[in-house]
């Protein structure tokens, strides 16, 4: 029976089988359909990669307002679509380091200071325009210029020199960074013709696609790029993305079979989405977090004993098992997790009331500690807050809940506030997480962490280039913040997405939800 | 035919005027929104000079009364200005999302009006028996319903168990007539169900209330069936109350879908607006309001008018 499966899974793989036939069959032999559905989608991938079809994807985060230019791209919708037609110098690899996409190579001065980055030849931008290193130039230039709004500008700060040499991009910095590749996997950083400083939302570059049609907030469709030049991806004919931001309407579009891949389900329903046939839903652990933040510098939070109480006072296993149903880890108080390069373990701060009673004796606050909250800070918020103003309680700290309105929160509530719900997705590396918001001069330090010793150990495990020395420092950065620092972190909540057996090819990656965004660009059609 | 005219007229003449002053409530209600436009769309790291250049190129610093009437002028001029967040001509990309809501709209009136219509007549034949009590029972339970409710039901029905018509109803140029109307099928079902009570119950009392008058009784003792009656002598004279629920109806379908278009997905004007009021972009809401504004008034309009011409007493003036 064995052999016979694997012939017809073969036959379903070269299409001369349909699906719905082989599943069909295999139960005519006695298969489970969940079993048969296994055994097609281990074959599909073990096959590789089958050309042509329409891929149709459901992404959240779309909006009218979209703009088509890379350094505007704000949501999950415009990162995926701007992964389809362009591609950056380098890109996060599946499993850890960095590819090499347009740049051929990078090296490094051994201080750090100077970058070269080869550019590959022989590749052209869907246009027909060969690339070269003077349009990685000026795409550095409009991305860090004067007048730049790139979301991508904070991390072009401290560049001293920008300049062509011989084919090769050479970026000369102020002061040293090792991680300066991992930023410029950016996602804003999508290599344009002369930059895109003639016109930045044409959406021509080097990627795998080309938009055919689109209509911002609603719905875009991709055709392939003819110069394309990257094999591992662009596997479908076309590709239709959908902007769905109702999370039921994503999730029934899923379950319809009107869409192949869709992004974003939510974890209370992620049990209820497996369940429907021919669906998977796939978790991948992230640098995401969901976490309640005191402004370190403001009472009664400038407290260190109060500051302590609050984070033995809450119980983060309930919440991930409660908040996430289990899609996720516990935090540590700190914004790092596994997902990290330099990452190295820490003991692990656990629930404990009665040292949480003691911190807060210690810190003589008295009366209640008011926290806000909105439903937008981060899913199931509110519920959060109110499990944490249980654990607290037990402890004897009487925590004061505020609701607050979703609009305006990111404006009004969040960096604003001495205490409040929030969330981060996270960064590419240590250093663009530390320096994001931990750093004193961070731009958006939510904590208002001010501490000396971090920020020195900080720029000095920038310019490290010994690896084993910098998670040393990375360590002691972790262990200052989480001694110190205004951060509770009680989960890292993972990505989770659901694809149907109609698509092969997924692989768990770093980075963001549905594979690093690349979801739609790897995977293909089987069937 | 004079009186008639004459009001006519006087009707065209106030919705002008009604729309005037919704005009001036409109803009008047974006100024005095908390904050500077200016700064909400740079955010909060904004410079005191990109501050000063934004306000100088939105021409903030001219004083709000020739704003007022500029920002009118264009609008007359079908002008509504460029969106402050992707620079989209604003005329433009409300045109296809207004072209939308019309269509989903239009296909919910084509089956609600006419369904309303002759379930409210069937009531009244029935009266009192249970062919009226289950039409009341069935349309008000269905009102009753949160539309988003109908929309999940009948999504995980037809789309998910069933697979008749697809959940997620994007529409987009280019597309088939045919194809269009298999996807907004869902939306326009889940409207009619919101609509249809509040229009069979009028037409039910409307007509109801007609049935007591002599000549409806003359008209049962010439012999006439009883559907006869309603239909040939009593409908004609409930017109105009049942016009003017249809057409309230007919405004609601147009300005009030927001939900019904997140839950499909449907690209109607509903979500677009929703999209620019999160980011503060003042120019697209207050086109978003002049328009849902006009709709609104326009329908009554007709409303009135379709009832003072249905009015024997005022076309035919002694």
């Amino acid at each position: 029976m064995k052999k016979e499966l694997d012939y017809m899974s073969q036959r379903v793989i070269q299409r001369k089988l349909n699906r719905r036939d082989f599943l069909g069959r295999a139960s005519a032999l006695g298969m489970s359909a969940a079993a048969a559905g296994t055994l097609l989608s281990t074959a599909a991938h073990a096959a590789g990669p089958v050309k042509g079809g329409t891929i149709k994807i459901a992404v959240s985060g779309g909006s009218a307002t979209d703009s088509l230019d890379p350094a505007l791209s704000t949501n999950t919708t415009m990162t995926t679509i701007t992964r389809m037609w362009g591609q950056p110098l380098v890109e996060l690899g599946e499993t850890g380091g960095l590819d090499n996409i347009i740049a051929e190579e990078f090296s490094a001065s051994p201080d750090a200071k100077i970058w070269t980055f080869k550019i590959r030849q022989g590749i052209s931008f869907s246009n027909g325009q060969p690339l070269t290193a003077d349009d990685v130039l000026a795409t550095m230039e409009r991305h860090a210029g004067e007048e730049s709004k790139s979301g991508a500008l904070g991390i072009l700060r401290g560049i001293k020199d920008m300049r062509v040499d011989n084919g090769s991009f050479v970026l000369e910095l102020e002061s040293a960074n090792a991680d300066l590749p991992y930023l410029l996997s950016d996602y804003h950083l999508m290599i344009q013709p002369n930059g895109g400083k003639d016109n930045p939302t044409a959406a021509i570059g080097t990627g795998p696609y080309m938009i055919k049609e689109h209509e911002a907030g609603v719905r875009t469709v991709f055709e392939r790029n003819p110069h394309a030049w990257l094999d591992t991806m662009g596997h479908a004919e076309s590709v239709e993305l959908l902007a769905i931001n109702d999370d039921t309407a994503r999730m029934s579009a899923i379950q319809s079979g009107q869409v192949h891949i869709a992004n974003r389900v939510p974890p209370k329903v992620a049990s209820l989405v497996a369940r429907a046939r021919g669906v998977e839903v796939r978790s991948t652990p992230g640098p995401g977090h969901y976490v309640f933040i005191m402004h370190a510098n403001t009472a009664p939070f400038d407290n260190k004993d109060l500051r302590m109480a609050l984070k033995y006072g809450i119980n983060r296993q309930e919440m991930v098992d409660k908040i996430l149903f289990g899609y996720g880890s516990v935090g540590n108080d700190t914004p790092i997790n596994a997902s990290y390069p330099f990452y190295s373990e820490m003991e692990q701060r656990e629930y404990d009331p009665e040292k949480a009673a003691h911190h807060l004796k210690a810190s003589g606050h008295e009366g209640s500690v008011l926290l806000r909250t909105s439903d937008n800070s981060f899913p199931g918020a509110p519920d959060a807050a109110a499990l944490f103003q249980q654990s607290a309680g037990a402890a004897g700290i009487n925590l004061e809940i505020k609701r607050e309105p979703n609009d305006g929160y990111w404006s009004e509530v969040w960096n604003k506030q001495p205490f409040c719900t929030s969330y981060w997705s996270g960064r590419a590396t240590q250093d663009a997480m530390f320096s994001t918001a931990y750093l004193s001069t961070a731009d958006w330090n939510d904590t208002r962490f001010f501490n000396e010793q971090f920020d020195q150990l900080l720029v000095a495990a920038r310019g490290e280039l010994d690896d084993t020395k910098r998670q040393g420092m990375y360590a002691d950065l972790n262990m200052i913040l989480n001694q110190e620092g205004g951060l509770i972190c009680p989960m890292f909540n993972d990505f989770v997405d659901a694809t149907t057996d109609d698509v092969a090819g997924w692989a768990d990656t770093k980075g963001f939800d549905i594979m690093n965004n690349y979801a739609p660009a790897k995977m293909w059609l089987v069937g | 035919m004079h009186l008639a005219l004459k009001l006519v007229a006087q009707r065209l003449a106030l919705g002008l005027l009604l729309l005037l002053a919704v005009s001036v409530l409109i803009f008047a209600g974006t100024q005095i929104l908390p904050g500077d436009v200016a700064q909400s769309i740079l955010g909060q790291s904004a410079t005191p000079e990109a501050l000063a250049n934004l306000r100088r190129d939105m021409g903030l610093n001219e004083p709000a009364v020739s704003r007022y009437f500029s920002w009118l002028g264009g609008a007359l001029t079908g002008d509504l200005g460029t969106a402050l967040t992707s620079g989209a001509d604003i005329s433009k990309s409300i045109g296809s999302r207004l072209g939308n809501t019309v269509f989903l709209a239009g296909v919910a009136a084509v089956i609600a009006i006419p369904l309303a219509i002759l379930l409210g007549l069937l009531a009244v034949r029935y009266r009192e028996r249970w062919p009226d009590k289950l039409i009341s029972a069935v349309t008000l339970a269905s009102i009753s319903l949160p539309e988003f409710f109908i929309g999940y039901v009948l999504i995980l029905i037809f789309a998910v168990n069933l697979g008749w018509f697809p959940s997620v109803a994007t529409v987009y140029d280019g597309m088939g007539f045919l194809d269009r109307l298999s996807v907004v099928i869902l939306p326009a079902l889940t409207l009619t169900m919101v609509v249809l009570a509040h229009m069979m119950r009028m037409t039910r009392a409307a007509i109801l209330n007609v049935m007591q008058s002599a000549y409806i009784e003359t008209a049962e003792l010439k012999g006439l069936s009883g559907l006869q009656v309603i239909a040939r002598h009593a409908f004609p004279n409930a017109i105009a109350p049942i016009v003017n629920v249809v057409m309230l109806n007919l405004a609601y379908l147009v300005v009030g879908v927001v939900v019904v278009e997140v839950v499909f997905v449907y690209p109607g004007m509903g979500q677009y607006l929703v999209d620019h009021v999160s980011k503060r972009d003042v120019p697209v809401v207050q086109a978003c309001g002049l328009i849902f504004a006009a709709v609104y008034i326009g329908l009554n309009m007709v409303a009135d008018i379709v009832s003072i011409l249905a009015n024997p007493r005022l076309r035919h003036p002694k």
